[in-house]
This record gives C-alpha cells, structure tokens and sequence, in this order.
C-alpha cells in the first residue's frame, strides 16, 4: 500500500511514464502528494528524482500516465543551481511575479518580504549573479516563496553548497514546510531526509520501488534494492 | 615626394580640413549603415528567438539556409533587391531605386540573418541551460526567449555592432541598387571604388581611413563588451 493513497491528494500522476528519446526516464510512477506533506526522492544519479519534480510540476510531457491536480495549486520549483539573470537580487525575485502578472506595486512589496524572509534584504541591490552559492539559493527560494506556492519542488538545493549554506537552506526549507507548504526534495543527504521529510519515495532507474514514512525506510524493512542503496551498494549502470 | 606618401598627406589633410564631401558621404554611410543595422537586429532577433523555441516541421533545414546566408555575397543581395526594386519588378511602384532607402532595404536584407543566426545560437544555449527554470516560474516559451535576450543583452549588443559592421564595409549591394550617384547615394565604399578607378588615390586614401576608424571603433566597443561580459561571469563564478 501507498502512503498518499489513504489521502485526499493535492497533486498526483498515476502510471506516469516519461522517455528521453529511448531512454525511459520514469517507468509508470504512480505517486499522490497531499496537502502538507513533506516528501523525501531519494535514489542514486539517474533514478529518475528530477524528472519525477519535473513531472509533478508539468515541466516534462508524459509519454504515458497521467497528472492530476486538486483545483490548480500553486506550484514553485527551486533547482540545485538557480539561474540568477544579470540584474538585481530584488529584480531576480520580482521576475516570476512579473510573469504571474502581479501589478508592479505589489512585486516589488513581496519581492522585498521574500528576501527579509531568506535574510537576503541588505542584497536587494545586488547584481544576482554575484552572489555566493548559498546566498543565490536563498534568493532562488526567496523567487519561490514570493509565488505563494502550496507545493515547493526542491531538486537537490543543497548538493552543491558548503555546509554552513546548507545549513541555512535546510533551516528555510524547515520553516516553510512549518507553514503549511507541502514540500518535495530530491536529495542524497540521508540525514537531510531524516530532518525534513515524513515521507520518503525511493526510485531506481525510473521505477518507483518505495514509498514508506521516514522512520521505517532507516528501520525497514524495505525492498531489497532500496536496502542496498541504504547499506551503500549504489545501483551503477 | 613617393606617389603613396603623397597621397596619404593629402588624404590625412582632407580628414582633418573636414572636407564637406567628405563629411557628407560619411554621413550617408554611417545613416544607412546604421539604419539597416537596427532593422536587421530587430527582425533578425524576433527570427532568431523563434527558431530557437518552436519545434516546427523543417526546423534544421531552416538553420542550415540561415546559416549559410551568413556568407551571403553582397552582390547577390543587390542583385535581387534590383530586381525587386526595379521598374519591371514586383516593387518598382515604389519608385525608390537609387535612393538611400534602397541601400538599407539591400543592407538590411544582408545583415539580417547573420544577426538571426547568431542570436538563434546564443538564445538556444541559454535555454538549454535555462528556459526549464523560466518555465518553472510560468514563463512562455516566447517570454523564456525574450527574458534571455534581455538577458544576454550584451551579447546581442556585439551582435548588432558586427552586423554594422558587415554593413557599412560592403561595396556590392549598395553599388547595385544605390548606383553611387554624387550627393545622394555615394557612400564611402563606393567611393572608395569609384576614386580608385580614376585615379584619385588621396580621396581613396581618405575614405579608407575614415572607415577603418569606424570598423577599429567598432572592435573596440565589441572587445570591451565582451571583456565586461567575462569579466561579470567570472566575478559570477561562471567562468574560472
């Protein structure tokens, strides 16, 4: 049994298949989000934790499946490394309120809110892409959380960070989550998973093959590729 | 005195006597040049931004011709705009053979797909690295286009100024529909053409130098653009 299946789910793709040319991506997933969760993708490089954020958020068509929405929830997506244009930290922020047609009075009061939420506010006038690595995810979570959203996809927003930033990412993504966001994160931090999710989905080669509370995929017992993920044994091609 | 030395002194001192025919034919080639160069960067950017996000049938082979009109010879452009243009053509009601809005259609028509070409290149590489995160914030595929260009403003800035460049240096298509007639549309490369095959080497001489001042300043401007972009990307971390 799922977990999300004894929820209403907010967001959910039965049987989803997605394909690169003839490389199968995502090998008939089926996954229910509900509203709040805090959702764990683990699994090695390549299992398919990108494209099944990509998936849910209707970046990427199905080759096979389908995606469904309760209503049309608000959806933001963080990636592992945020495009930051050549201008303002504050104009990097208002740029995916421009495109959701928020009048320009509001944009820039909740541009300003979002970098005071990531302690970003003194780089408001800062060129985005000067910033260091932690600082930009912090605004690329800023862009996010200035969108409202109810559901927040993070593709591994802290692999490549140090750990202080991590720290500080991690922290940020804690207090979302807090609120009342429902949170997705693809990472290969177990501990991070431990922190953060109640949930975690394990994927290999595109299949998804676990789909269990935090405490029992540490405890187990677990399918047995997921065990040897686990014990370390990574499952190469 | 040596004949070449000679006629650079008399080159240099028309330069800076600001001979008024002087003046006046650089004039109508920096115009046209220039006007043509903000036509072609503007048709040439919108075509460019669509060829790098619509998926249509027939999509290579459309790069493949764009790519191939950027060694477009100047001489076939004024071919085809003459026929155009010409009494017997299919725009010879216009009645603007031999104007100086004949020479920036021609150039305009030359200089277009390299800027096309080009941005086509730099749009489609940003969005390969970018465009999912701009549509993971609700972007189009023609706003993802049109938030990179602005973007890569810079880049497309140094497009622009090669493109007047290709412009303002070619003889061909503008000797064809402009027909190099004094006053009104001699502009320094036919001029340059026309004073050699008199024999009036200092005027050719002048010429000369006026436009390669204008080119070396223009490859000025593109090499400080560009070390201010590598300077900003590595200051960025995108570049070690």
């Amino acid at each position: 049994m799922r977990l999300g299946d004894r929820m209403t789910p907010l967001l959910e793709l039965r049987g989803a298949t997605v394909r690169f040319g003839p490389k199968v991506a995502l090998n008939a997933v089926d996954l229910a989000v509900a509203r709040g969760e805090r959702i764990a993708l683990v699994g090695a490089n390549g299992s398919g934790k990108s494209t099944l954020l990509r998936a849910l958020h209707g970046l990427v068509p199905l080759a096979g499946g389908e995606r469904r929405m309760a209503g049309a929830p608000r959806i933001a997506m963080v990636f592992q490394r945020p495009f930051m244009l050549r201008m303002t930290v504050r104009a990097n922020v208002e740029l995916g309120l421009m495109l959701q047609r928020v009048p320009r009075a509001e944009r820039r009061e909740r541009a300003m809110h979002a970098l005071e939420r990531v302690g970003l506010a003194s780089e408001a006038g800062r060129i985005g892409r000067v910033l260091s690595g932690g600082q930009q995810q912090r605004a690329a979570l800023a862009r996010a959380w200035a969108l409202r959203p109810e559901v927040l996809l993070l593709d591994e927003p802290t692999a490549s960070l140090d750990p202080s930033a991590k720290r500080e990412v991690e922290t940020l993504v804690g207090e979302f989550a807090a609120q009342g966001i429902t949170v997705l994160i693809s990472s290969h931090n177990l501990g991070q998973v431990k922190r953060l999710a109640s949930r975690v989905v394990y994927l290999e080669h595109g299949r998804l093959l676990a789909d269990v509370p935090t405490a029992r995929f540490f405890d187990g017992p677990l399918p047995e590729e997921a065990m040897r993920f686990l014990r370390g044994e990574l499952p190469w091609d | 005195m040596n004949p070449f030395l000679d006629s650079l002194a008399t080159a240099a001192r028309l330069v800076a006597d600001r001979d008024p025919q002087l003046l006046h034919i650089v004039g109508l080639s920096l115009s046209v040049s220039g006007i043509a160069c903000l036509v072609a960067t503007a048709l040439g950017l919108l075509a460019g931004a669509m060829i790098a996000v619509w998926r249509f049938p027939g999509r290579s082979g459309v790069i493949v011709v764009l790519n191939t009109l950027l060694a477009l010879p100047s001489v076939v452009v004024g071919l085809i705009v003459y026929l155009l243009l010409s009494r017997a053509g299919p725009l010879g009601a216009w009645g603007i053979l031999f104007t100086p809005a004949a020479m920036v259609i021609a150039q305009s028509l030359l200089v277009t797909p390299i800027v096309a070409a080009l941005a086509r290149q730099t749009i489609e590489d940003a969005m390969r690295d970018h465009g999912e995160q701009l549509r993971s914030l609700g972007a189009t595929r023609l706003e993802c286009a049109l938030i990179i260009a602005w973007d890569e403003r810079l880049a497309i800035l140094t497009l622009a100024l090669m493109a007047f460049g290709r412009a303002v240096s070619e003889v061909g298509a503008v000797m064809m529909v402009g027909g190099n007639i004094a006053g009104v549309t001699r502009v320094m490369t036919t001029a340059i053409a026309l004073e050699t095959s008199k024999g009036d080497l200092p005027v050719a001489l002048a010429l000369g130098f006026v436009l390669l001042g204008v080119v070396l300043v223009l490859n000025v401007v593109i090499g400080a653009l560009r070390g201010w972009r590598i300077r900003g990307d590595r200051e960025a971390g995108v570049l070690p």
